[in-house]
């Protein structure tokens, strides 16, 4: 099956992060695609490099970062949501003036559009979030 | 901007206050970018979210940027399925008088104005919501 991931929550804070990353692990073993995921809300606090949690805690940022790389999975954050909470690519970075960007590698900065994309090219939508 | 002519049943339930959290305000976000596909949208509102279509907002006091206007341009977008659920309303001692009123104009009754707004109870949604492709709930 094809499946679109929807993530509205940030890491460490609340669940939703780790449960999506689990189920996207779990899908993969099974044989499923991923279509893509897609973070919104303070979802997109899941992709900043910068955060640097205690080494004996799981870092959630790079285990999305690394399974992404391993099944090129497509990690989505949604650009206006991303702005007001201070996630940056170098583009956006360098197009708001901003002294430096933060993003993590395997995320990339896009439109609501590409969740809506998702939600028509994926045979299930699955949310993860409050 | 539809993808290869699909079109998908979206629906968006809204169950917070407006300006407690950023959800009511990021789900309209969501809910205009879809329509602008051309996909079948419509709007639930449930719990708390009913205060979001509270008539005479007012967020001076607050320092926060009062969308509620927005709602009104749904029919605009051709989203005119919005979903209240009566009970969440009753429960918070509410009416749909107390809502804005929200319409779409029927181009084949010379632009009519019709009322989007339609007050059904638990059972009945849960019933809509059945019938989905989609359910985001914000």
């Amino acid at each position: 099956m094809k499946l679109g991931i929807l993530i509205n929550e940030g890491p460490y804070q609340h669940q939703a992060s780790d449960t999506a990353l689990q189920y996207v692990k779990a899908a993969i073993k099974k044989g499923h695609e991923i279509y893509r995921v897609f973070f919104y809300n303070d979802g997109v606090n899941n992709a900043t490099r910068l955060a640097t949690p205690p080494q004996d805690d799981r870092n959630i940022t790079k285990e999305w970062s690394e399974l992404a790389k391993n099944h090129n999975i497509d990690l989505v954050v949604c650009v206006a949501a991303a702005q007001r909470r201070g996630i940056l690519d170098k583009g956006e970075a360098e197009r708001n003036g901003k002294d430096s960007d933060n993003i993590e590698e395997g995320f990339r900065i896009s439109g609501l559009g590409q969740l809506v994309e998702a939600g028509i090219q994926a045979d299930r939508l699955i949310t993860f979030g409050d | 901007m539809s993808e290869e002519g699909i079109v998908k049943k979206f629906m968006y339930v809204n169950r917070k206050s407006p300006y407690g959290t950023i959800y009511a305000l990021e789900s309209l976000e969501v809910v205009l970018i879809t329509a602008a596909f051309d996909q079948d949208v419509s709007l639930t509102f449930t719990d708390d979210g009913v205060y979001q279509l509270m008539k005479d907002q007012k967020t001076d006091g607050i320092g926060m940027k009062n969308f509620s206007s927005t709602y009104s341009a749904l029919g605009d977008y051709e989203i005119k399925k919005i979903f209240i659920d009566k009970e969440s309303l009753e429960e918070r001692g509410l009416s749909v008088s107390d809502l804005q009123e929200l319409v779409w104009e029927d181009e084949d009754e010379d632009y009519a104005e019709k009322s989007s707004i339609n007050l059904v109870s638990r059972a009945e949604l849960s019933n809509i919501m059945s019938q989905q492709d989609i359910v985001m709930s914000f």
